[in-house]
């Protein structure tokens, strides 16, 4: 590979989702892009799964000067630098009921960042996924906790509390929903829902963001639910229904870039988790996707 | 009782979803797997419509495809007012089927688009995809600003929607998912908020409702 396109090293050293594993049943090289460069992906002849960078024509599965490569969550994940951390755990994943169900990879005209606000943000669900996730009046988002967890670099948000009409595919009417909201990695996040079979137990729901470029990217989302009633069609397209109608709201934010400046934006409201997020960024030192703050 | 393959990101499908909507009529609809899962590819699918694409009724046991051949379909059986398709006024059926294979244009530019830039079809020439949907909506834009210079709130002539609206609207209010913004189209935005206020209306995901302003000023159409 030449010198990346990508400047943002903090950027380059992370893992990233680049296609659900099902993908690799096709024949043949499947291409994407990831931080600007162009990569392919393939199994080889051995069976195993085989990501590798190039400019223009892909060829056959290389030999050599492939890129590193982990299968997680269903997933293929790649780099093009040296992560200095494993892929975070999720570890409901592992759980023997769970139905862990690839819901589908979209592409967004956006950046990484301001997708993962969008993921965080609970203000939006009464105007945005009206009578499935909110509904006036119910619109209040009430106090909730952030912190930075310094041992597992990750914010978590939690106690968050939303009254929706439908919280899954598999809810029978409305409900007092509990989230915790989880961002492990500057372009991916994990929340946690009040499952409305188990009250002891949540859903999974993850988002694992594919930068192609500063202000385009692909989204790869991944269920973990407890649900024993719908198929995996019916569990696919409510998660379907639901990113829809968040896809326009983010598609029209401008800039799409996410300016990480405290007095850029006046930050939406409820926005305690985003007020982190920024920060967070900030401290890392990434500059991809965002506005970094004035010097 | 009628069977609709459906797949709610699908403009074509929605088509159906409204003109069922405006109608009250009920129908069930059998969810399809579009994607991820490709399952309108499938071979099961395909016997029941071997193009392989949605949508498709089933109305006891006749099996249809073609969003605008449902459509007139379902307006002509299941519209006692005959406004939506008024099958005894040969001028305005034939303007009706202008502006329906008009409509599957904009399926094949606008719609093509957006699948490149959301689904990864990446075999689509996207420039072209939106320069050819640029060109349609420039011509729709033109003929709703003359209709309405005539007092014509509508694509055909009269004071009632037709199909033909409904062929069209989905995907022109897609078209941004796809790169094609709309702001140099103004009578296509005026028509699009009239469009949202026929009574009976349902939104699809990326489309949204009426704002709140335009609710005190609407006015029955059904
Ligand atoms: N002329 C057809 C076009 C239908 C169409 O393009 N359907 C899309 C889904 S919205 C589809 O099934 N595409 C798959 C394909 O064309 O292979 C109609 O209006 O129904
Ligand atoms: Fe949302």
């Amino acid at each position: 590979m030449s010198k990346p396109k990508c400047e943002d090293q903090v950027a380059l050293n992370l893992w990233y989702t680049i296609a659900p594993i099902a993908e690799l049943e096709e024949p043949g090289a499947q291409q994407t892009i990831l931080l600007e460069q162009q990569i392919a992906y393939a199994r080889n002849a051995a069976g195993e799964v085989v990501v590798w960078a190039h400019e223009g024509v892909p060829g056959g599965v290389p030999e050599q000067n492939t890129l590193p490569v982990q299968e997680r969550y269903g997933y293929v994940w790649t780099t093009l630098g040296s992560p200095n951390s494993d892929i975070f755990p999720i570890p409901e994943y592992a759980e023997a009921d769970r139905r862990n169900i690839h819901a589908a990879t979209f592409g967004v005209n956006v950046s990484a960042p301001r997708l993962v606000e969008n993921f965080l943000d609970m203000g939006h669900f009464p105007f945005v996924h009206t009578d499935i996730l909110g509904a006036e009046p119910h619109t209040e988002v009430k106090e909730y906790f952030v912190e930075v967890s310094e041992e597992r670099d990750e914010i978590i948000a939690s106690n968050c509390k939303f009254w929706q009409p439908m919280a899954a595919a598999a809810s029978s009417g409305g409900a007092d929903v509990d989230y915790i909201y989880r961002v492990p990695h500057p372009f991916c996040s994990v929340l946690y829902k009040s499952s409305p079979l188990d009250e002891s137990r949540k859903d999974v729901i993850a988002i694992f963001i594919q930068p192609f470029n500063q202000e385009q990217v692909r989204v790869h989302m991944l269920l973990s639910l407890l649900d024993d009633a719908n198929n995996d069609t019916d569990i696919r397209l409510f998660q379907q229904t639901i990113f829809g109608q968040d896809k326009p709201i983010l598609e029209n934010q401008y800039p799409k870039r996410l300016p990480l400046d405290p007095r850029a934006e006046t930050p939406i409201r409820a926005d305690k988790s985003a007020i982190a997020y920024r920060r967070w960024l900030s401290g890392k030192g990434i500059t991809y996707g965002v506005i970094p703050p004035a010097a | 009782m009628l069977k609709l393959y459906d797949y709610e990101l699908s403009g074509n499908c929605y088509k159906l979803r409204l003109l069922l909507s405006f109608l009250g009529v009920e129908y069930k609809s059998e969810l399809i797997d579009f994607y991820p899962g490709n399952q309108h590819k499938s071979p099961e699918f395909r016997q029941i419509n071997p193009l392989g694409q949605l949508p498709v009724i089933d109305d006891n046991g006749l099996v249809l495809r073609d969003a605008q051949a449902i459509l007139v379909y379902l307006a002509s059986k299941y519209d006692p007012s005959c406004k939506w398709y008024p099958r005894d006024n040969p001028e305005m059926l034939g303007q009706i089927s202008q502006w329906l294979a008009f409509a599957d244009g904009i399926t094949g530019t606008a719609s093509a688009a957006r699948l490149h830039d959301a689904l990864f079809y990446n075999h689509i020439d996207v420039e072209a995809a939106r320069a050819g949907a640029h060109r349609l909506f420039r011509v729709l834009d033109e003929h709703l600003f003359f209709a309405e210079e005539a007092g014509q709130d509508w694509i055909c002539p009269g004071d009632h929607p037709t199909i033909a609206d409904i062929a069209c609207f989905p995907y022109i209010m897609l078209s941004e998912e796809g790169g094609i913004p709309r702001i140099d189209y103004p009578a296509i935005r005026r028509w699009s908020d009239r469009f949202k206020r026929i009574p009976g209306f349902t939104v699809m995901s990326g489309v949204f409702p009426a704002g709140p302003a335009a609710k005190d000023s609407s006015k029955a159409v059904a």
